[in-house]
């Protein structure tokens, strides 16, 4: 799947990118793949809800897989997909567009230097999937 | 009813159909049906009811159970039994779940009037022959672990974990020790662990193993610390291998002040011939629905008794049972003891039954249960070795771990080779565990199979591996013969139906 | 002495061990053990016995046990004697229920499948609730898990109400279960023998997460649960409702008073006494607290045929995917106790089940009225109550069991075990099973001791 060069991931495989002032946050079409495509569940924090550099915001299950989301980026949630949890289905067909998560005003944008690049991260993927 | 034929009506005519499913106990209600037998009301009965309690706590209408007769409740269940694979079936090698005979006189001792039908409060001296085999079951328990504290009260395993780590806090507690509140547990380790842990408010550390499926020793030295209260640990592991460095591992995990909980899910292996305390465990369970022989009743109830050092027996949790050299008595008077874990003084029918048992088995006995879980289980291994992977050696304890991943890349991964054995009538292995294999089949055959046995059923298996060689499909179909096939269990957990619809 | 779990023959063992490429057993072991650990001694165990001296021996041990069927029982207090169908126990021994595992294996498994789905669906028409999971150990540890689901649902709270007329078992596993977080466990005392109302009202508030209230209580009677709901809802806490699942059979069910979560020990439903060692969890709540109920449930699913099944469902809840972030860490139910509640239900019907209740009622009633009759203070609670009520003795209660059973009485539970000032009351239950006779004969040896 391509995926736009501005986005930026954590190792857990969640992803942030720049959206005006805010950043979006969201996992993966690697991640999604690993869980088979078949995500049941979805448990977003409120808006409102401070987050940290690799806190957990929420909570992704599959069938008999269920990994906490961990946050890229440090700052408040503003806003939430609130249509998500009930189609979970796009965060396989479009987890960089659609699938978005949250939206986090951030309180150092700088933690966006601190993520791996497109590049970076697949290659990443490429060796834990030879793990 | 006929459970393979359904009647139709269509446009005015009526037709016979295929059942594709079994109907529902809801399906066969009929209005005015009853299935019970009791003497009729008593004359006064409406106006003492009437006269004891008021109307406000009355139910405004009656649930909306069935209405079936004692005939349609026997064949509707005694079909359901026909789509169950049971032990009494069908060989069922599922790993770390000591899948073995239930031995029938356990069941008649059990459903003796004397011992089904004690109320938990009549006086002690009515139930003296209970109670001795609770102190009795208790002290053979306590001889074979080493561990000579022991309690009874646990209802399952996972309870037993949580209930022996809530006793490990309260000693800790006692020596003003309150301050250790991290568990060590390896990443081979049954899920229960780190969950029992999280319950007693308690922190999971997780380490990984070594390439020989062991404790890494140097990262259990990195984790060690203050804070550290206990490590639990399977031993033999969930990899069927016995942990050779438990001596090294008990003395690091002592010297830290900490303690060692076994789990003791794969007793079976060794049971009558190593001790757990001699190997360093300060504390476990035991599986009695494993290793003691109890029918797993489709998923319960089991009990999880556990026992422990001396020091720790003082916080068990109450009552303990007492004997004064005549009779048996419940001692209350517990000022150390954790508390109440459960109602009551735990599954009486279970350790009942582990008790008939063991008397039957006798000392000779309980060591031929690790003696031929072993043999069966290496003798399984070498029959299989050459089509499968097996990750780590030609040696094993009671079970083994295959790695299908040569058969996942030639089309058929460890889920569909378990579907496929069903089709050939037995019960498939245990999958994708322990999480640290890839394509994880656990097989443990037990001790009560027969050879011919476990030599059919590696011919089925080595029939899959040269299928999934030739032709994956025929293996990723399966499973054909069952009532039904793979479910759709996404779409399932994405719209959950838990209870029948109401007709209304 | 023959053992027949064992087949191996010596000439298959030889065999095996050939195959294995070992000289014998004792080296398989060797091979893997450290020697020092190596266990040769003798553990002093009884020697082994055969089938027929089993049968001998330990049918001659359990005949020592006085029990309901040779002593006539008016005991309660959370266990009871209670009218159970043959079919159940024919039904429920067929051997691949009784040998059959947990149902990971879907297509392996319906029959066990449907009949925890036809458990969950009984439990909730006869709760009046929106789910029920497939049963926990017992009632005392469903208190236990209720107490962290309700505490998971109001994550900003931190206090527990519970009612001292709960059972007392209940209350104690509430605070063992409790020690280790940082909650407060606050009994709400009771007054009159039902759970004090003002007490209630002045104790619940902003930081309570639950209220917990037992209906029918421990001493028997009913509770003013609409109210209690009532008074929990308002401080925005979630009631938790433990009930008596025969007494369902006539009174109003904790759906309908709007009880969040409501729960109860099953063993009235077809299970045996067993020293209270045969018991059952049942464990229901509002649908909106579905992902985060303990313990297995059960769903309906299609295969692609589009036959219709069932499969465990909502599994990342429990303990073997999410490891330490588990809603519990229980992995199994009581499955086959559940399935004889099952069989119970549906023999029952509501109009058995109404039955047994109106029955139990009216025989309690007929036993409370025969004891007014002998001595009208002896009543230690005036507040309505269902199948069991409290009498105050003259003599400590135990003392009064001891003469009860040289008439071949069990009299009831002595509630010495609440603490100071409870030893001359004794808990007394009637069920549907007790004959008029029985009653009858029993207040007349009851009367000397009141």
């Amino acid at each position: 799947m391509p995926v736009p060069p501005d986005v930026r991931f954590l190792k857990s495989h969640e992803w942030a990118r720049k959206d005006g002032d805010l950043i979006a946050v969201g996992v993966s079409d690697y991640a999604i793949d690993q869980l088979n495509k078949e995500i049941v569940f979805l448990e977003l924090p409120p808006v409102g809800r401070n987050v940290s550099v690799g806190a957990v915001f929420g909570v992704i299950e599959a069938v008999k897989a269920a990994s906490d989301l961990y946050s890229p980026v440090a700052g408040k949630v503003v806003e939430v997909n609130e249509s998500l949890p009930d189609n979970p289905t796009l965060l396989a067909d479009d987890p960089y567009g659609a699938g978005w998560m949250i939206k986090v005003a951030p309180s150092s944008p700088a933690d966006m230097d601190a993520l791996l690049s497109v590049a970076d991260y697949q290659k990443f993927c490429e060796t834990e999937a030879h793990h | 009813m006929s459970q393979r034929i359904k009647i139709a009506q269509k446009d005015g005519k009526v037709s016979v159909e295929e059942r594709t499913s079994a109907a529902s106990i809801f399906e066969r209600s009929v209005p005015g049906r009853t299935g019970f037998s009791l003497p009729a009301e008593s004359a006064d009965t409406a106006k003492k009811v009437d006269d004891a309690i008021p109307a406000r706590f009355r139910r405004k209408s009656r649930a909306a159970l069935p209405e079936v007769g004692e005939l349609d409740v026997v064949r509707h269940f005694t079909h359901l039994s026909t789509r169950t694979l049971g032990v009494d079936t069908t060989f069922y090698p599922l790993g770390s779940c000591t899948m073995k005979y239930n031995p029938k006189i356990n069941e008649d001792i059990a459903a003796l009037p004397g011992n089904c039908h004690v109320h938990p409060h009549q006086p002690a001296d009515t139930m003296q022959g209970l109670l001795k085999v609770y102190h009795d079951t208790a002290e053979i328990l306590g001889k074979l672990t080493g561990l000579p504290g022991v309690s009874l009260q646990p209802a399952a395993g996972a309870h037993g974990e949580f209930t022996a780590l809530l006793v490990m806090k309260a000693y800790f507690e006692s020596r003003g020790e309150a301050h250790r509140n991290e568990v060590i547990i390896p990443d081979t380790a049954h899920g229960t662990n780190p969950a029992s842990a999280l319950r007693c408010g308690l922190e999971a550390v997780n380490i990984q193993s070594d390439s020989r499926g062991r404790v890494n020793i140097e990262e259990l030295k990195s984790r060690l610390g203050p804070n550290t209260a206990c490590m639990m640990i399977t031993n033999p592991n969930t990899l069927g291998l016995f942990e050779d460095q438990i001596h090294e591992v008990a003395e690091l995990i002592h010297a830290a002040g900490a303690l060692i909980y076994l789990d003791g899910a794969n007793f079976n292996a060794i049971v009558g011939r190593v001790r757990p305390a001699d190997f360093g465990a300060d504390m476990m369970h035991i599986n009695v629905h494993k290793t003691f022989s109890i029918p797993h009743g489709g998923g319960g109830p089991g009990a999880g008794p556990i026992c422990v050092r001396d020091f720790l027996a003082p916080f068990l949790p109450a009552p303990h049972i007492k004997f004064d050299g005549t009779s048996y008595s419940f001692d209350h008077n517990c000022p150390q003891s954790i508390g109440k874990v459960r109602s009551y003084f735990g599954n009486v029918n279970n350790v009942m039954r582990t008790y008939v048992y063991l008397r039957q088995l006798g000392e000779e006995g309980v060591r031929q249960i690790a003696s031929y879980a072993v043999l069966n289980a290496n003798y399984l291994l070498s029959l299989l070795a050459g089509a499968y992977d097996v990750p780590f050696g030609r040696r094993c304890m009671h079970e083994f771990v295959i790695n299908a991943t040569r058969q996942k890349n030639q089309g058929a991964r460890a889920m569909d080779i378990a579907k496929k054995i069903l089709d050939y009538g037995f019960h498939p292995p245990t999958t994708y565990f322990p999480l640290i294999v890839p394509e994880a089949l656990m097989i443990e055959p037990t001790e009560t199979e027969s050879k011919e046995t476990l030599e059919l059923f590696a011919a089925a298996m080595l029939e899959i591996a040269r299928l999934s060689a030739e032709d994956s499909s025929q293996v990723t179909a399966a499973p054909q013969s069952t009532p039904v096939t793979r479910m759709d269990e996404l779409a399932a957990a994405r719209q959950p139906v838990l209870s029948w619809p109401d007709s209304k | 002495m023959t053992n027949p779990f064992i087949l191996a023959t010596p000439a298959e063992e030889k065999e095996m061990l050939a195959a294995c490429g070992a000289e014998s057993i004792d080296q398989i072991f060797s091979d893997q053990i450290p020697a020092e650990y190596a266990w040769n001694k003798t553990f002093g165990l009884p020697p082994a016995l055969s089938e027929l001296e089993i049968q001998r021996e330990l049918g001659a041990l359990a005949a020592t046990n006085r029990n309901s069927t040779d002593t006539v029982s008016f005991l309660g207090g959370g266990i009871y004697d209670h009218f159970c169908p043959a079919a159940v126990g024919a039904i429920a021994n067929r051997s691949e229920f009784v040998t059959s595992y947990t149902p990971y294996q879907p297509e392996a498994s319906q029959g066990t499948l449907q009949a925890f789905f036809e458990f969950q669906s009984l439990v909730t028409r006869l709760f009046a609730t929106d789910v029920s999971n497939a049963s926990l150990y017992d009632g005392a540890t469903a208190l236990g898990e209720s107490l962290f689901m309700a505490l998971g649902a109001r994550p900003d709270r931190s206090t527990i109400l519970v009612s001292e007329t709960v059972h007392p078992d209940s209350r104690a596993l509430a605070a063992t279960y409790l020690k280790h977080f940082d909650v407060k466990l606050v009994t709400v005392p009771q007054s009159g023998g039902t759970t004090d109302l003002a007490q209630l009202k002045e104790a619940i508030g902003p930081d309570t997460a639950a209220v917990v209230l037992q209906h029918p209580n421990y001493f028997g009677c009913l509770e003013e649960a609409e109210e209690v709901a009532k008074l929990a809802h308002e401080a925005g806490a979630l009631l938790i409702s433990i009930c008596d699942p025969i007494s369902l059979g006539l009174l109003a069910p904790p759906g309908e008073y709007d009880a969040d979560i409501a729960i109860a020990e099953g063993q009235c439903l077809g299970l045996r006494e067993f020293g209270g060692g045969e018991t059952l969890g049942l464990f229901t709540c509002k649908k909106e607290h579905v992902r985060r109920v303990p313990g297995r449930l059960v769903g309906i699913a299609k295969d692609k045929y589009d036959r219709q099944g069932f499969v465990l469902t909502l599994q990342t809840r429990e303990q073997h995917i999410r490891r330490d972030k588990a809603t519990s860490n229980i992995c199994t139910n009581h499955a086959h106790n559940a399935l004889r509640a099952t069989i119970f239900l549906c023999l029952m019907g509501p109009q058995g089940m109404e039955h047994v209740a109106r029955m139990s009622a009216r025989n309690t009633a007929r036993l409370r009225d025969a004891i007014v009759s002998k001595a009208p203070k002896a009543i230690a609670f005036e507040a309505p109550c269902f199948k069991e009520f409290v009498v105050r003795t003259k003599l400590p209660a135990i003392e009064v069991c001891r003469r009860a059973l040289e008439k071949n009485f069990f009299a009831g539970v002595p509630l010495g075990h609440l603490g100071p000032g409870f030893e001359n009351h004794l808990l007394v239950c009637a069920t549907e099973k007790r004959t008029d006779a029985e009653i009858d004969q029993f207040s007349e040896v009851l009367a000397p001791c009141l």
